[in-house]
């Protein structure tokens, strides 16, 4: 083999004109020529390398970044006031009381998901989980929103099988309890599956650590695992630019997850913050040491000098520009005060994790970085970190948005008669997008770690934080292109609100939002509008709602050949609850309950699954959203669960109001009987809308009879629009809609049970 | 009454182990692998998880920790030893119990509510229970279908050194439901399902009463306590 010769910055000063394949990085020629002026000079590979990647769109938010900034501005005082640390950092910190705060975040991890499922989606799940680790919490439990294509395409099961085996590999692997997540199966997804991972962490308030390298003459220091050729790509071109003859060498674009060094890392990282070792913190992620040296630096006192040479290597033959751009996993950056070091390597030693000193923090507002005795990189890392392109990208109506809206679901046929609805009412229950997905969440552990109050099938997932006063978290996701693609901003705002009454309905009070946006190429002005639209959407509803946006991702071309993915913003809540033994479950338990509707019934059927499941319809206006009567409903809820006047709660969302009477019978077995005379005289709405719209603000709830007059009196004292709508039934073992139909609770259960496994497999014990 | 919970490199059922044994209202004491000491514990779970990412075996590497020559040492003199789920395959490859582990015959890792039968109660960690009862805990695993040879079988049968067997679902193929073991002794417990998420109501399996309110587990740590009272 050749000797490496590398592209000093000495060299690149001598030969400005020699031609660079910064296209082939996915660099524009007027973004190349950009940094030629930030430098003076042609940049060296390594720095080609550094700036391709860290103004790539997944790095830079170049396109996002003009619209993403309305997080930050529709604010009032009052949604910050709990808020450590917002957006910009690893993942935002929201003080929950007791001296707790907890950090959460979603992200995407699509691209890789679909080239290869198992180890796509296992090193999302431990990319977000070193992002939890960075702010200094213990990683306490892991989500996750997955979209894949039809159901029936040859390709699904390899897809399905490959990111549920993979985020059930690595989370279990992990110890963190999986409590929740969604799943939706639509042809738009097939050649572009979505995977988001959401983890949330616990920590006290005085453990917070942010990422960033200040303090003159402190170490840099790179632990984990070692650094290998992994999730490198484009910089094997730079790579056979390096070498002085031969070919370029192959590199796998996609990172191989290794959960067991992660759980390792977990504790070594833990074990360093009680030790007080780490003045500074940043996980490897995206864009490797480039990222992390240049974003510590940029964040702190702005200097930073690094000797390459010191970057532990699982292969010895890596270039400069492939260590600078590996994704390997499993690793994190420290700045670490001198006098510090021997225990923090203490720490590193009892944990078998190995270390390495790259370099020290400077003042010279430069990052320079050594290798082999020269230099190969010399930049503001401002320029590099958070200076990068913004474009104002161009928007444009989408052409057949008004044809889709203007084909209303009005038209769509309606049963007449019982037997027809309860037809109707199976084929939803049974559809792919409302099937029970135990297939999936048999395969996550939710029991460790003996703090899980609430889990799928719950409608949120809910943590205890504090095991004396029972202080606990609740999370949800949600998101729902059908909506989305019929209007981005109310759809956006309807996975909003459909995640915060989620979490409102576990008995928790909404407090923040972590979002992550899937959509298609922001380079088509029609995807750039929704997205534009959506996050408007999100960013008006939040500041309606009072919750702010502590972070997230976009992840953009997600598209199956020119077509883009429906909308997809996959919305976080995130709330909290005094105290966890006062959750709600969202099935009912006991007999003789009563069972009440919250909020009031419209005609609302656009985009839902009744028009889907059993019209194969997409079109209209979806739902209308009234963040009042959400806000009413999450305060009576929050009340409600507080008194313990109510024994059970579950979320109206997509198949309305029997879906939600079927969740509450299937989560214990315990029957029901509904009547809907009442919600068609009160509403002016007939059998098909008060059993299948999709009218949002609404719950159904179960309340044991010594209970009704206060309960009644709570509805009426926080203006809420209640209805007696039927009792629970333990002795009959059936759902009864009254005067409709009937159908046995076992007959309910395998209808909704049997769809996933006729596709993938059969279920362990059904 | 002391009872060491040992944490591997990838232990990860560990705390919720220590927490069992302070609800059964024992001194729960952690243990480290690479020590060569057990701080005077009476008793010595080893948690479930994955210990050294269950490569080359599961528990292969985690059965030749340092600590391990200790726990051998005690289990050999009658200390209790209780394995749970990647401790019981630690405990196998120890050679402190019979049989091996393998990865379940549908393939994927299953978590489930998992109902039981006791079918030894004469040992310390299961005196606690009546003969035959049935419970109910979770069971999560990716490797845990039981095999022993033809002959091994027939010994664990007939000298009635089976402690558990999978009643009603059968969740990995173990031969004979097999679920749990104990040694000819009697002080050495390894089991696949997970007694130490059963333990506390609101966190426990559903039970036909209320959600999550199953502690059938906890009769286990209760159990040895008792045992290391009186002996």
């Amino acid at each position: 083999m050749t000797d490496l010769i590398p592209d000093t910055v000495e060299n690149a000063a001598a030969t400005p004109e020699k031609d660079q394949p910064f296209h082939l990085l996915g660099l524009k020629p007027d973004e190349y020529q950009r940094i030629r002026d930030i430098l003076g000079r042609r940049p060296t590979s390594g720095e080609l390398a550094m700036y391709s990647v860290m103004w790539s769109e997944h790095c830079s938010y170049k396109s996002s970044k003009v619209h993403l900034r309305q997080f930050g501005h529709k604010v009032t005082e009052a949604m910050t006031k709990n808020l450590m640390v917002g957006m910009g950092e690893n993942a935002g910190v929201v003080d929950i009381g007791e001296g707790w705060a907890v950090t959460f975040k979603i992200e995407s991890h699509n691209h890789p998901s679909y080239i290869e499922p198992f180890q796509g989606a296992a090193t999302g799940v431990g990319g977000i989980v070193r992002d939890i680790i960075s702010m200094g919490a213990r990683p306490v439990a892991v989500m996750d929103a997955l979209r894949f294509g039809a159901i029936d395409h040859p390709d699904t099961n390899r897809v399905v099988n490959g990111v549920v085996s993979g985020i059930s590999f690595y989370g279990n692997c992990l110890g963190l309890p999986n409590i929740g997540g969604e799943t939706w199966f639509d042809p738009v997804y097939q050649a572009n599956p979505l995977v988001n991972a959401l983890a949330v962490g616990a920590l006290r308030h005085e453990d917070l650590h942010l990422a960033n390298a200040k303090g003159v003459g402190n170490l840099v220091v790179l632990f984990g695992a070692r650094t290998g050729g992994d999730g490198i790509g484009g910089a094997s071109i730079l790579a056979s630019d390096t070498f002085a003859e031969g070919g370029p060498t192959k590199r796998p674009a996609v990172q191989v997850g290794d959960p067991f060094a992660e759980k390792v890392l977990i504790e070594c990282c833990l074990g360093l913050f009680a030790g007080d070792c780490v003045e500074g913190i940043q996980d490897l992620g995206a864009a490797g040491i480039s990222c992390a040296t240049s974003e510590l630096a940029a964040n702190g006192d702005g200097g930073m000098h690094v000797t390459l040479d010191n970057v532990l290597l699982r292969d010895p033959t890596l270039t400069a520009e492939e260590i600078l751009m590996s994704e390997s996993q499993e690793r994190m950056m420290a700045i670490v005060r001198p006098d510090k070091l021997d225990a923090f390597l203490a720490v590193t030693t009892k944990w078998d994790v190995e270390a390495s000193v790259l370099g020290e923090v400077t003042d010279s507002g430069r990052l320079v970085i050594e290798w082999k005795g020269q230099t190969i990189v010399d930049v503001d890392p401002r320029t590099v970190a958070i200076d990068g392109p913004v474009y104002n990208r161009p928007m444009e109506y989408p052409a057949w948005l008004d044809a889709l809206q203007a084909d209303s679901p009005t038209t769509l046929a309606r049963a007449t008669d019982g037997d027809e609805l309860k037809k109707q009412f199976l084929a939803i229950l049974g559809s792919p997008n409302e099937a029970d997905t135990d297939w999936i969440t048999n395969q996550y552990d939710y029991y460790v770690g003996g703090n899980t109050a609430l889990h799928t099938p719950d409608g949120a997932g809910m943590i205890r934080i504090d095991e004396v006063s029972g202080l606990g978290v609740a999370l949800s996701t949600d998101a729902n292109g059908r909506y989305c693609q019929l209007d981005p901003y109310v759809g956006a705002q309807l996975a909003l609100v459909e995640s915060y009454r989620n979490v409102a309905s576990s008995g928790a009070t909404p407090l923040a939002v972590s979002d992550c946006l899937n959509f298609g190429s922001p380079e088509n002005p029609e995807v750039m509008w929704q997205f534009a639209r959506a996050v408007e959407g999100l960013a008006d509803g939040c500041l309606e709602l009072g919750i702010p946006v502590t972070g997230g991702n976009v992840s953009f071309y997600n598209q199956t050949g020119d077509v883009p993915i429906h909308p997809t913003p996959v919305v976080a809540v995130m709330g909290s609850i005094d105290n966890v033994a006062r959750r709600l479950p969202s099935g009912w338990q006991d007999e003789g309950e009563n069972l009440y509707l919250l909020g009031v019934t419209a005609d609302e059927l656009g985009g839902s699954a009744w028009a889907g499941a059993v019209h194969d319809h997409l079109g209209g206006i979806p739902p209308h959203v009234d963040f009042t009567a959400e806000k009413d409903l999450a305060g009576l809820l929050g009340a409600a669960a507080h008194e313990g006047i109510v024994t059970c709660a579950v979320d109206l969302g997509t198949g309305g109001f029997l879906r939600a009477v079927a969740d509450g019978v299937l989560r214990f077995g315990v029957g029901a009987r509904v009547w809907i005379d009442e919600i068609v005289a009160r509403d002016g709405v007939d059998a098909t809308a008060a059993l299948f719209s999709e009218t949002q603000a609404r719950a159904l709830v179960s309340v044991a009879r010594e209970d009704d007059v206060k309960f009644r009196g709570l509805c009426d004292g926080r203006n809420v629009p209640v209805l007696r709508v039927g009792v629970t039934d333990k002795r009959s073992g059936e759902l009864e809609v009254q005067g409709q139909f009937s159908i046995a609770i076992d007959q309910l259960r395998s209808v909704h049970r049997a769809t996933l496994p006729a596709h993938f497999g059969a279920v362990v014990g059904a | 009454m002391r009872v060491g919970v040992i944490t591997f490199p990838g232990s990860l059922d560990d705390r919720d182990a220590l927490r069992a044994i302070t609800l059964a209202g024992g001194d729960a004491v952690s243990l480290w692998h690479g020590d060569h000491d057990l701080h005077g514990v009476d008793a010595i779970v080893l948690p479930g998880g994955f210990s050294y990412g269950d490569y080359l075996r599961c528990g292969a590497i985690a059965a030749h920790s340092p600590i391990m020559s200790e726990v051998v040492d005690a289990a050999n003199k009658g200390m209790p030893v209780l394995g749970i789920c990647n401790g019981f395959q630690i405990l196998v490859e120890a050679h402190l119990l019979a049989g091996g582990l393998i990865r379940n015959d549908h393939g994927s890792f299953i978590r489930r509510d998992q109902k039981l039968r006791v079918d030894n109660i004469d040992t310390p960690w299961t005196s606690g229970y009546t003969q035959g009862q049935e419970i109910t805990i979770p069971l999560k695993n990716g490797e845990g279908g039981f095999i022993a040879d033809d002959e091994t079988l027939k010994q664990l049968e007939g000298d009635g050194l089976v402690a558990f067997r999978y009643l009603e679902v059968n969740p990995n193929g173990s031969l004979n439901d097999i679920a749990g073991l104990r040694n000819a002794r009697g002080n050495v417990v390894g089991l696949m399902p997970h007694p130490e998420h059963a333990v506390e109501p609101g966190f426990g399996p559903d039970t036909p009463a209320a959600m999550s309110s199953g502690t059938d587990g906890l009769a286990m740590f209760q159990s040895v306590l008792a045992a290391t009272v009186l002996s």
